[in-house]
């Protein structure tokens, strides 16, 4: 399922909303999302999961063709752990 | 900076400013919104978001795990896994705001 074919099927369940209405619900939840990220905040959505941005040293890296030692900055990663209820909802049917 | 939490309410509280429904039906939207995804994932579906990052659910086979405490062997069953792969622009987004501030966040 892609981004558009979510926001199809909330258009049809939900016909009383202009598609674009949908469209800006739907992004409005991964900007949010993104921006909290973005701010090193976490984001936890209960029975979903939560997304947090994790943070890798600096480091010195290798360039495997060369074998010459690089520099790698500092940076940061987000990161999603499944919540419980959907952990156990994966896993209803066989 | 930072290591605030953000839960369904901010993101309520954006689709109420952004949308102008009422916050009543923004909360339950952001819910069917969720809701959504996690049908499809159970449903065994890749659900893929463009610019922000794809869920995918992986298959684990059925192996022999250990209790970290006592040392016994026991059976880890084959089950279903949900990984999330972040997009480019979501992880450049994260960096370019990040490295600008100090370091240091709210991770796990």
């Amino acid at each position: 399922m892609t981004k558009s074919e979510l926001i199809q099927r909330l258009a049809e369940r939900n016909p009383h909303l202009y598609q674009r209405d949908v469209e800006r619900i739907v992004s409005t939840v991964f900007d949010e999302i993104a921006a909290a990220l973005s701010r090193g905040d976490r984001v936890e959505l209960r029975g979903f999961g939560a997304f947090s941005v994790k943070r890798r040293g600096a480091r010195m890296g290798r360039n495997p063709r060369t074998g010459a030692s690089v520099q790698v900055g500092e940076k940061h990663i987000p990161f999603f752990k499944t919540g419980k209820e959907l952990r156990e909802r994966l896993n209803e049917r066989p | 900076m930072a290591g605030q939490t953000v839960t369904r309410a901010q993101l309520s509280e954006a689709v109420y400013q952004e949308v102008g429904l009422s916050r009543n039906e923004s909360a339950q939207l952001v819910e069917t919104v969720l809701n959504e995804i996690a049908e499809a994932l159970a449903r065994g579906e890749m659900v893929k978001v463009s610019s922000f990052g794809s869920f995918a659910v992986r298959k684990k086979g059925r192996r022999i795990g250990r209790n970290p405490k006592t040392g016994k062997e026991v059976p880890i069953n084959p089950r279903r896994v949900l990984v999330f792969r972040a997009s480019h622009v979501l992880k450049d987004q994260i960096n370019g705001a990040l490295s600008k501030a100090d370091s240091g966040t709210g991770a796990a």
